[in-house]
């Protein structure tokens, strides 16, 4: 087996209020393949953005890593000095965020933008970075790249921002990108665009995703495996057909019930009935319990833990492997 | 954008049109003038005449139209304590007043915006702390005590410089005389500058890291972090860059009330400046000096406003094409 791009192991993401101290991660652990790409979905608050966060080392205080190690490529980088660390974002570990709109500098030329991040990480002058940077313009499918490298961010449209986004992730060729909901902001009519721009520059360079969204739709194109997150832990992970088609985890299969059929599955999640519970007030036992249609006495006091389960990893005490309540779950 | 200047050039006219209006108006709301020149046994008949050469029997409309027409060549009129041209007055003690507000504001700024930024990075750190603590007091301090207790401080106490006046000054071309040259000069303008300029030093420190923490929060930081700019880049680049875009409009009307509050700090250090002729004026009633210095001002006002406006054009290109499209 090859060895994973990025492993996180039970990975604890802690903020410390006046009010105590609050767990918003909770072991996590998952491994992406160098080209894998890993879809990350669940509702709004499981966690999704800040485990991204977390693996690229921009948690702002009071949030912190309270425990369990990030890997890249084999070598630990939760530890690492913030000079070192600053080093590998971008280079070997690129970003996108949800606001195209937002998320360039609306002062600096897009060139410019895109030069400065070249010449941080790779050992070229400014005119090879300049002409580094058309070309890639021009393969993220920006028309006319060598005219509108001078062009201002906000004369680029929503989609074109988002192009120049991804650009930007990709200029130092990261072995990982984390995109954080790149077309919930989007124009209904480009996000398929760049989510297949997304999808091929990576198969290209084999560049491994962590594409965390809402679109089941876009997970079932686009994603080689999944991670179902609740209250912050991950409740399953495995294949995108196994989970998709065949989830264990009873809040995946609420998800997944949401879609009537992949292929006409455009919509965000519909939620489960009830709502996830907030940081502060998580159940003792499984955090899914006052909502789960299958709880049960064990389900109340023990926090269950990811098993296998055929191809994939679930977090549910009906599959621990001993029959118990697979009746019940069927 | 050449639109947007004339129509901003044709604003600023009206607005200077008003303050002439006002002016002029206090020549007539203010008492006769006429009584100002001549004293209680001129005859009347001489009194009359002065009426008539001063113009001041012709139409309202006429006499403000003739004021305007001479205001616009600079001239003002006769001062009546001094009996000299008004404009002469104000431009002998002009420079005194601008290079004392000039270097308040660049000082105000050159400490000020360097402090907003620290204090906005290191916003738990002690130093940070202890300046937004001192700058609530510069907020809050009268500019007039600050003069008082730095006079007894640096003048009376320590000898280091000196109390009042200009010091030295060098006469330059086009008859400006300036304290910059001399050793004198530059020691006399340090504790002025310093007492002018502290209230807006404090006002551009929290501004500036107000709008700091505001703009560190920003997804393009973040992004700018996630692409591993260096921390340097992020905040001196990126960061500072956006900060400074609304500092330059309240810089901007800064150094209009820098001019304007010029008045209190030349009293306390006896700065032979347009501040101190203008208090003179009012004592005395000075109509002419008072309306001229009134015009100067908003004159001020007005130009560094349009300036405001171009550097904000030059330094946001969003702004630019808005502006291009009006
Ligand atoms: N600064 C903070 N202080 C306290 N709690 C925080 C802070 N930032 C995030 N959280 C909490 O961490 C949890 C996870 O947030 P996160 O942004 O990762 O959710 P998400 O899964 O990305 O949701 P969404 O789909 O809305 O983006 C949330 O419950 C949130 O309230
Ligand atoms: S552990 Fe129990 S409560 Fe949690 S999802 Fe499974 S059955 Fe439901
Ligand atoms: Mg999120």
């Amino acid at each position: 087996m090859t060895e994973p791009v990025l492993s996180v192991r039970d990975l604890t993401v802690e903020f410390v209020t006046r009010r105590g101290t609050l767990r918003a991660i909770d072991s996590v652990s998952f491994d992406i393949a160098p080209g894998e790409v890993l879809g990350v979905v669940g509702e709004s608050g499981a966690g999704k953005s800040l485990t991204g966060t977390a693996v690229i080392g921009l948690l702002d205080p009071p949030g912190r890593i309270a425990g369990g190690e990030i890997r890249l490529s084999g070598r630990r980088i939760d530890d690492l000095p913030a000079d070192e660390m600053r080093r590998i974002r971008g280079k070997r570990i690129g970003m996108v965020f949800q606001d195209p709109l937002t998320s360039l500098n609306p002062l600096y030329r897009v060139g410019d933008q895109l030069v400065e991040t070249i010449m941080t990480h790779l050992p070229v002058g400014r005119d090879e970075a300049r002409r580094r940077a058309i070309d890639l313009l021009a393969e993220v499918g920006i028309p006319a790249p060598e005219r509108r490298i001078d062009g201002w961010p906000h004369e680029f449209s929503g989609g074109m921002r988002q192009r120049v986004v991804i650009a930007l992730a990709l200029c130092a060729e990261p072995d990982l990108v984390i995109a954080d909901e790149p077309t919930t902001a989007l124009d209904v009519s480009v996000q398929a665009q760049i989510i297949a721009l997304l999808k091929r520059l990576c198969r290209e360079r084999g560049t491994a995703v962590m594409l965390i969204t809402h679109d089941m739709g876009v997970i079932a194109e686009t994603a080689d495996r999944v991670a179902v997150m609740y209250a912050g832990r991950i409740v399953e992970i495995g294949p995108v057909r196994e989970v998709v088609k065949h989830p264990r985890h009873p809040y995946a299969q609420g998800l997944m019930g949401s879609i009537p059929a992949l292929e006409e599955s455009r919509e965000r999640l519909q939620q489960i009935e009830g709502s996830m519970p907030r940081l502060a007030a998580i159940p003792k036992g499984c955090a899914f319990n006052p909502r789960c249609p299958h709880a049960f006495a064990r389900c109340m006091v023990e926090k269950p833990v990811l098993l296998e389960s055929g191809a994939s990893r679930v977090a549910c005490w009906l599959h621990d492997g001993t029959g118990l309540g697979e009746e019940t779950a069927a | 954008m050449l639109a947007f200047i004339l129509r901003r050039l044709l604003q600023s006219a009206l607005v200077l049109l008003s303050v002439a209006l006002i002016a002029f108006a206090m020549f007539r709301f203010v008492g006769d003038p006429v009584n100002q020149l001549v004293s209680l046994d001129t005859p009347a008949d001489q009194v009359r005449q002065i009426r008539q050469s001063l113009g001041l029997d012709d139409p309202v409309l006429v006499q403000f139209g003739r004021y305007v027409m001479n205001a616009l060549r600079f001239d003002f009129g006769i001062s009546y304590q001094f009996r000299q041209p008004v404009t002469a007055l104000l431009a002998e003690r002009a420079p005194a007043t601008l290079e004392l507000a000039l270097v308040s504001a660049l000082f105000s700024l050159v400490v000020g915006i360097p402090m907003g930024v620290y204090t906005a990075l290191r916003r738990d750190g002690v130093l940070a702390r202890l300046f937004q603590a001192v700058s609530l007091v510069g907020v809050s301090l009268p500019t007039f005590l600050i003069g008082i207790l730095l006079i007894y401080l640096f003048a009376v106490q320590l000898g280091w410089l000196p109390s009042f006046g200009r010091g030295e000054t060098v006469k330059l071309a086009g008859g400006w005389t300036t304290g910059l040259l001399t050793v004198s000069g530059l020691k006399a303008l340090i504790l002025p500058a310093v007492t002018l300029g502290l209230f807006q030093m404090t006002l551009i420190m929290r501004l500036v890291r107000a709008e700091m923490l505001e703009v560190l929060r920003t997804d393009y930081i973040r992004f700018a972090r996630a692409r591993g700019l260096t921390t340097r880049a992020v905040h001196f680049g990126h960061a500072l860059k956006n900060t400074l875009v609304p500092v330059i409009t309240i810089a901007g009307l800064q150094l209009g009330s820098i001019i304007a509050f010029a008045i209190i700090t030349e009293t306390v250090f006896q700065w032979p400046g347009m501040g101190v002729l203008f208090l003179k004026a009012v004592q005395n009633v000075d109509i002419p000096i008072m309306a001229a210095y009134l015009v100067m001002i908003s004159g001020l006002f007005v130009i560094i406003n349009l300036a405001v406006d171009l550097l904000y054009a030059a330094v946001d290109p969003r702004l630019r094409v808005t502006l291009k499209g009006a």
